[in-house]
């Protein structure tokens, strides 16, 4: 058994992150070496892995925009207006970003998340409002007011909402690109799981069908310490999730969740592998829950000064710090982006907020194609919606 | 007309589909190169290619949510289940993914779960089981049970068709005794959610589904013959969405009814179907709605342990005679 404070902010070894948060301390965050300047202009100008000065800004803008859009939600949950619970990706916006941030949405590459990637979603395009619509069961949200949370998909924006029973949207991705394969198709599919969604017998055999056929799948592996109050070694007896790598005969990569620089390079040669036809990367990043497994959890099972430390290893701030002082960025143009969230959210929430719940007639509709509609029990008249 | 078998007929439906439809591919264990255990996909690799037949790992939820994930892109995939025991493994992806995902997520999931059920041939718990009850509970999914050879073909056809998951239970104990002429040109297709009635009659209705359609045919001519009586019996052929008119037009007509299922009993099929008329038509009988049913057991191996399990011809012909006497 493992003493309570031992998880530490990551192994040292591998992917240390700075003790306080400093960005000089990442590892990883190097520009992409080995590849080509030619084929990475933005070199030329000191800017890393290939990305502009508006990407590495937009980097930012969205774990800003997850990281606020969670904070109102948070508002609105304590006001009695989310219907059901609120979970917050606090801490780990990073990992999310960083890794939707590597796929191709013009090529048509798609993911699908899990509860705590959101900034996923909105790399993708999903829109805050229709987050807030979610949460407070709106009859305009994406599922009219039939899921919850982040539980809706788009396949046109190019993401596949998940289910509450972990592991099961690997099959499912490996389904999805599966058919890019058949169709001939470039395209690249993503799925997260967790430390715990590793262990569901759905997340072994996904990834062994996706492993065998060298589907274009990346496996994103969110290691944030806990799966509600269990521990990473209550739930595993490797000490890397990425060991599990060997058993489906596909390479990994161990990357510093908090830094999204370091995510979105691991991430973008892992698509790359897989648009190149090489198969399956297993991808672990390495972050914390900062928050209890929802709104309603106390984590009094965490300690204390391990949530403090990994409170000093803010991905928003670390990333906020590293733009400045390399001067891809200056804090007005970070305070512009701030303010540009501030008042997209602030018209989102006044317009989720003033819509209605679904008409309770619309309950019967949509089970299946034919009949689109069932009729009410007989018991049971409610004017048609 | 040539004859074919129960399982021909299943073979030309999917490979028509297969032919008329480049959207439609087949995934399971050894459906490809060896043709699938029962040899129903025999040739299709060689046909088709190996990716529109694909042999998977032993997985039936990778199996199950792959077809999911494929659906949603458009396709039109068909799962196989080696023997329909091992549905149960997948129970999790179809009642919580893939029946769901229109309803929650407007997400189209057009796949057909088939794969051969039932008893009568000595395969003991595990390859002979009749899943129906696990998922007939589930809103979302529909279920098709074929008798004969020519709804074999035409349900496949239909599911295929079908804009929503179908599950296609197919009955080993039918698939090389059961012969039918058919037609070789045209497009067969039966619709899903009809009932067909199998034999007319005024004085008793014997309301059944797949292999048990046989035994109540069976049970109908020794009944005509020794007892006069006239019997009805109606093959549901779908179970969900299930024929409620059809129901009700033969308890109407013969105002006595009872339903024969190869599953178990408890919480099976035909409790729903007694529920139902007991709703709608209970004015219209004139004896209570009977059940003969498999024993409440897992399926034993042994033939003398199998046939006492399970429901024989003279266990329907006694139930109708109670029946036709109340």
């Amino acid at each position: 058994m493992t003493a309570p404070d031992a998880r530490r902010p990551a192994t040292e070894s591998s992917i240390a992150p700075p003790a306080r948060g400093g960005p000089e301390a990442s590892t990883t965050a190097r520009p992409a070496a080995g590849r080509p300047a030619a084929a990475r202009p933005a070199a030329a100008a000191g800017l890393p892995a290939g990305l502009s000065r508006a990407q590495l800004l937009e980097l930012y803008y969205h774990m800003r925009l997850t990281r606020s859009l969670e904070e109102r939600l948070t508002n609105l949950y304590r006001q009695g207006k989310v219907i059901g619970g609120l979970f917050r990706s606090l801490g780990q916006e990073a990992d999310s970003v960083g890794t939707a941030y590597a796929l191709d949405r013009s090529a048509g590459d798609m993911l699908s998340p899990l509860i705590r990637n959101l900034g996923s979603l909105l790399v993708m395009g999903a829109r805050p409002v229709d987050v807030l619509r979610q949460y407070m069961a709106k009859a305009t949200s994406p599922t009219r007011g039939r899921e919850l949370n982040v539980h809706f998909g788009d396949l046109e924006r190019g993401f596949i909402g998940q289910i509450s029973h972990l592991g099961d949207m690997v099959p499912v991705m490996a389904g999805v690109t599966l058919t890019f394969r058949l169709r001939g198709e470039r395209r690249v599919g993503m799925v997260y799981v967790g430390d715990g969604a590793m262990s569901t017998g759905a997340f072994h055999e996904g990834m062994n069908l996706a492993a065998v056929r060298r589907l274009p799948l990346v496996v994103v592996a969110e290691n944030n310490g806990y799966a509600y109050s269990t521990t990473l070694e209550r739930q595993t007896a490797v000490a890397e999730l990425v060991q599990k790598r060997t058993a489906y005969g596909v390479p990994g990569e161990r990357v510093d969740g908090n830094d999204v620089l370091a995510v979105y390079e691991a991430a973008r040669r892992a698509v790359e592998r897989a648009r190149a036809g090489e198969g399956v990367t297993l991808l672990e990043l390495v972050t914390y829950r900062r928050k209890g497994h929802a709104e309603h959890d106390d984590q009094h099972y965490v300690p204390r000064d391990e949530l403090a430390r990994w409170e000093r290893n803010d991905p928003i701030a670390r990333w906020a710090q590293r733009l400045t002082e390399s001067r891809w960025a200056d804090g007005d143009a970070l305070a512009a982006e701030d303010a540009r969230v501030a008042a997209e959210l602030d018209e989102a929430v006044a317009e989720a907020e003033q819509e209605p719940l679904p008409e309770p007639a619309t309950a019967l509709t949509g089970v299946y194609a034919d009949p689109a509609r069932q009729d009410a029990p007989w018991y049971r008249e409610v004017p048609r919606a | 007309m040539p004859e074919v078998t129960y399982l021909e007929a299943l073979r030309q439906g999917l490979r028509e589909e297969m032919q008329r439809d480049e959207r439609v591919f087949i995934l399971g264990e050894d459906v490809g190169r060896y043709g699938g255990a029962f040899k129903v996909t025999d040739g299709f690799m060689a046909e088709f290619g190996d990716r529109r037949v694909i042999d998977t790992p032993i997985s039936e939820a990778a199996i199950v949510g792959a077809a999911a994930g494929a659906a949603h892109l458009g396709m039109r995939p068909v799962a196989e289940m080696q023997f329909i025991d091992f549905i149960s493994c997948a129970y999790d992806i179809l009642t919580n993914y893939v029946a769901t995902a229109r309803y929650r997520a407007n997400l189209a999931c057009p796949i057909v779960v088939r794969g051969p059920c039932g008893g009568y041939v000595r395969g003991g718990p595990f390859h002979s089981q009749n899943p129906e009850a696990a998922f007939f509970h589930t809103p979302g999914l529909k279920i098709v049970c074929p008798a004969t050879a020519r709804d074999a073909k035409g349900l496949i056809k239909a599911a295929i068709r079908d804009d929503d998951p179908v599950l296609y239970f197919e009955h080993k104990y039918l698939y090389r005794r059961v012969k039918e002429q058919l037609p070789e040109d045209g497009d067969l297709v039966t619709p899903i959610g009809r009932a067909r009635v199998a034999r007319e009659g005024g004085d008793l209705s014997i309301v059944t589904y797949s292999a048990m359609v046989w035994k109540a045919l069976e049970a109908a001519q020794t009944l005509e013959k020794e007892d006069g009586l006239r019997v009805e019996v109606l093959d549901l052929r779908t179970l969900l969405p299930m024929d409620d008119a059809a129901i009700l037009a033969t308890v109407r007509k013969t105002n006595r009814v009872m339903i024969v299922h190869e599953d178990t009993r408890t919480g099976g099929v035909a409790g729903e179907i007694a529920a139902r008329i007991n709703e709608a038509a209970f004015e219209w009988l004139d004896a209570p709605v009977l059940r003969v049913t498999a024993a409440d057991t897992p399926l034993p191996y042994a033939p003398t342990l199998e046939d006492y399990v399970l429901p024989q011809t003279a266990d329907i012909v006694a139930v109708a005679r109670k029946l036709a006497a109340y």
